[in-house]
């Protein structure tokens, strides 16, 4: 595996020869610094981590600054570890676009989907709703229905879709066709949409 | 909309300029690359503009409506789509509004368009 640290950036649509717009997400895509290496004598696994992204010396804490003084860096915003990466590293090494990622490559991106707040079970968890608005309906055409049955089992199993939060956790988006890089500005351009919000943080594996 | 993302837009093919000036109401002939088994032809589809959508952006589109054999066909073509050839204007449309839509609720004559007569 290999990968890079990015910033969403935004949306737009690119042509390919055969006159089909595709959508399209840029991703400002590092250059990530090597900030540890993970050995498997030492940790058990072996692992790089890479950071991204400039950070004020007075927002970081004290811990971090000597993490990163260690590493020969300023410090960073965003801290990211890369299990069993394809290639072998030192301490402190700039890592750009072009290292990692060609035109045509396959990349799983991860980001941090934009929180929706409360919501019912319609948008949720795509339930269809009550049915039609007649038939005595009045004021229920967007709830769950049945909960389950009655005196068995006599509760609400566990696990079953009902409102609530919704958004803000953890989604990996992948097999998303790599369609251009513009290495001056350290630009990824990636088929198809990426979960989270624009300048959020995106994690970019191949 | 970010300097960034205008870069990435700036590697489409832009040939806006090659084509004419053309507004809703304005019929025009598209010349459309078509590929059929490994050999590339041109298709003709002449209609009215009925709207030009997201003007000057990647995304931007223009809608035609024409009359094919008694069946009304709307077609929307990416203005920067590398399959069009070639944008005729044939003749320029006296309108009022951006967006026809009002074409689709009307037949024969009362669909008609007054040219544009420009003095010269």
């Amino acid at each position: 595996m290999s990968g890079l640290i990015g910033k969403k950036i935004g949306m737009t649509s690119l042509y390919d020869a055969d006159g089909q717009a595709l959508a399209c997400t840029v991703i400002q895509a590092g250059p990530c610094v090597v900030t540890q290496l993970r050995t498997e004598e030492k940790d058990g696994y072996k692992a790089v981590q890479l950071a991204y992204g400039e950070k004020k010396e007075k927002n970081t804490t004290k811990p971090m600054l000597g993490h990163f003084k260690a590493a020969g860096t300023t410090p960073k915003r965003k801290v990211v570890e890369f299990k069993y990466f394809a290639r072998e590293f030192e301490l402190g090494k700039t890592l750009t676009i072009g290292d990692v990622f060609a035109e045509g490559d396959f990349v799983d991106v991860v980001g941090k989907v934009k929180g929706r707040g409360f919501q019912g079970v319609v948008k949720r968890h795509g339930f269809g709703g009550v049915g039609g608005q007649t038939h005595g309906q009045h004021n229920r055409a967007r709830h769950p229905g049945s909960i389950g049955a009655c005196s068995f089992p006599s509760r609400v199993f566990k696990g079953l879709r009902m409102a609530g939060r919704m958004g803000g956790n953890r989604v990996t988006i992948q097999n998303l066709r790599v369609l251009k890089i513009i290495p001056e500005q350290n630009l990824l351009v990636i088929s198809g949409s990426v979960p989270g919000a624009k300048e959020s943080f995106v994690i970019i594996e191949k | 909309m970010s300097e960034l993302i205008k870069l990435v837009e700036a590697t489409n093919e832009n040939r806006k300029s090659e084509y004419p000036d053309f507004k809703s109401g304005d019929t025009i002939v598209v010349h459309v690359k078509i590929r059929e088994g490994g050999k590339e032809r041109l298709q003709l589809y002449q209609g009215t503009v009925m709207q030009r959508r997201n003007p000057n952006s990647a995304g931007e589109t223009f809608t035609v409506r024409k009359i094919s054999n008694g069946i009304a066909v709307e077609r929307i073509f990416p203005i920067l789509s590398p399959s069009i050839a070639k944008i005729e204007l044939l003749r320029r449309g006296k309108v009022r509004r951006a967006r026809l839509f009002y074409l689709r609720g009307r037949q024969g004559k009362a669909a008609r368009i007054k040219e544009l007569k420009t003095s010269k």
